[in-house]
């Protein structure tokens, strides 16, 4: 007989408290032990995880208006310049942007301090109109006093990522981390069978209105993420081979923890945000119990050159190999090192099991599927008259 | 007692065995790490010694009268491990593999002992939560 769930089907047993959920890592032991088909039938629910640099985030601000009032033209928060050009109190902070006196100190970070609680200074300046005849203002702003604040990542949890070497005599400084010259290392950036859109590989479960674990606090997926790809070439399990599928995700900054927000800085590259993503998926049927039991091994991914600029392709490789330690390239070993933190999506996943267990996080069933049928365009450059 | 040395040597130096002379006549047990030798040029060893006392001085006073510039090798990192995301991306430039991702619990292992104190992972750590402890 075939199996068939619904989303209403499996809310009910989340709600009844006899649903089964199981993290990602958990259902792929299960699947090893007792096959692909005692998954679709008995798993309701797998919840999968990362927690990686995400440079396409930010948050939305609005302050409030103060007496007399400003039309804020130019905000700077902690020195960090946001984007100011929508009303009079509300700004976008981007999370690589930098203070304008100190490059080790950006977005991400005002991100992280208004996250955990703390003082931003707010510095802003407005041209003056009969309706808002104030044209400078400095003051502190924290989480507690400002209006809305959320954060709206327009490209996040890639689907599958390039993984990076150098085979120059110099060492290289990149958002891939620090490149030891010569093959020194590789590094490499998703969670592999922990991620969330490596385990629904056609995105059937995600889609625009999807509710998600977001930095510690409910979240939503907003939108196809910006660099959206659905035509990348696939694997025989349907997994991409190259960055695919992103996501745009909505959720609010007040709720979230610093345990899941984090600032990064690589060196001599700029600020990025560690993000903490959790997606549950439904196990609908037995297509999607093969999707999520999908191993490291069966994962596969290209490992290119930054040393070059054209970044050519030095090997195909795997997520089984990446996390082993080493690869082997011509006979030579390479060294492998991750820049997302299993230890931290693991931790997601099994928060995110434990919300759906106890009733307080339910499925949402997808208002609107992401696109098909995407490419990325190119910048093509073009005289200027 | 052990320690970490690096020893800068002369041009001049270069013909003689002088780890040969360490273990030999000063019952240095001598662990080489990382050596640099050009001929006509300046010399670079780094070694980790374990030696008596009373040899150890013996030995680093014989380096000094080959003109042999001796580098105590004390400087440690120090992680600030309750701020440490276990991202991995230290581990990417330790070539002494001192910094590791467990493979079973996936967080950030420190290997002390295997620390040259090279302060690479300095660098690459994105929380900038590794410095140099002197």
């Amino acid at each position: 007989m075939k199996i068939k769930k619904s989303y209403d089907e499996i809310n009910r047993k989340l709600a009844q408290g006899k649903a089964v959920v199981l993290t990602a890592e958990e259902v792929k032991q299960m699947a090893e032990a007792r096959g692909v088909k005692a998954v679709a039938k008995k798993v309701d629910v797998v919840t999968t995880a990362t927690f990686g640099a995400m440079c396409s985030s930010g948050a939305f601000i609005n302050f409030g208006h103060s007496t007399p009032p400003i039309k804020m033209v130019k905000v700077w928060l902690n020195d960090v310049p946001t984007c100011a050009g929508l009303a009079a109190v509300d700004a976008y902070i981007g999370a690589t942007e930098i203070s304008e006196n100190n490059p080790e100190y950006g977005g991400a970070h005002v991100i992280e301090d208004l996250v955990a609680g703390r003082n931003v200074r707010l510095r802003a300046q407005g041209k003056g109109t009969d309706c808002y005849p104030r044209k400078n203002i400095e003051t502190y702003v924290n989480k507690k006093t400002l209006n809305e604040c959320f954060l709206f990542n327009p490209r996040n949890a890639y689907q599958n990522y390039a993984a990076a070497t150098n085979s120059t005599d110099r060492m290289i400084y990149t958002y891939m981390g620090i490149l030891l010259p010569n093959f020194g290392n590789a590094t490499f950036a998703t969670t592999g069978e922990l991620s969330p859109l490596l385990n629904d590989p056609e995105l059937r479960t995600i889609g625009i209105g999807t509710r998600i674990f977001l930095g510690g606090t409910a979240g939503f997926i907003a939108w196809n993420g910006t660099q959206f790809n659905t035509t990348q070439p696939r694997a025989r399990n349907r997994v991409p081979l190259k960055p695919s599928a992103t996501l745009s995700l909505i959720g609010d900054l007040k709720k979230m923890s610093r345990e899941y927000i984090r600032a990064a800085v690589f060196e001599r590259y700029g600020v990025s945000l560690f993000v903490g993503i959790g997606l549950p998926i439904p196990v609908l049927d037995e297509e999607i119990a093969r999707f999520v039991t999908v191993r490291d091994r069966d994962i596969k991914t290209y490992l290119y050159d930054y040393g070059i600029a054209s970044h050519p392709v030095v090997a195909q490789t795997n997520y089984a190999e990446l996390k082993s330690g080493s690869l082997r390239i011509n006979n030579r070993e390479i060294k492998t090192a991750p820049l997302s933190s299993v230890f931290k999506a693991r931790k997601i996943a099994l928060s995110l099991k434990q919300w759906l267990l106890k009733g307080e996080f339910s499925l949402s069933e997808p208002v609107q599927r992401l696109p098909k049928n995407t490419t990325v365009r190119k910048l093509f450059i073009r005289e200027v008259k | 007692m052990k320690g970490r040395f690096i020893l800068n040597m002369p041009p001049s130096s270069s013909n003689k065995p002088i780890t040969w002379h360490l273990i030999k006549d000063f019952n240095f047990k001598v662990n080489i790490w990382r050596a640099q030798f050009n001929a006509g040029k300046e010399g670079h060893l780094l070694i980790e010694v374990d030696a008596r006392e009373k040899d150890l001085q013996r030995g680093l006073k014989f380096l000094k009268q080959e003109g042999i510039q001796v580098l105590p090798l004390n400087r440690k990192i120090k992680i600030n491990k309750r701020d440490c995301v276990h991202c991995g991306a230290c581990t990417a430039v330790c070539f002494m593999d001192a910094l590791i991702i467990d493979q079973k619990t996936s967080r950030l292992v420190f290997r002390s002992e295997k620390c040259l104190a090279c302060e690479l992972c300095v660098k690459a750590c994105p929380l900038r939560i590794i410095t140099i402890d002197f």
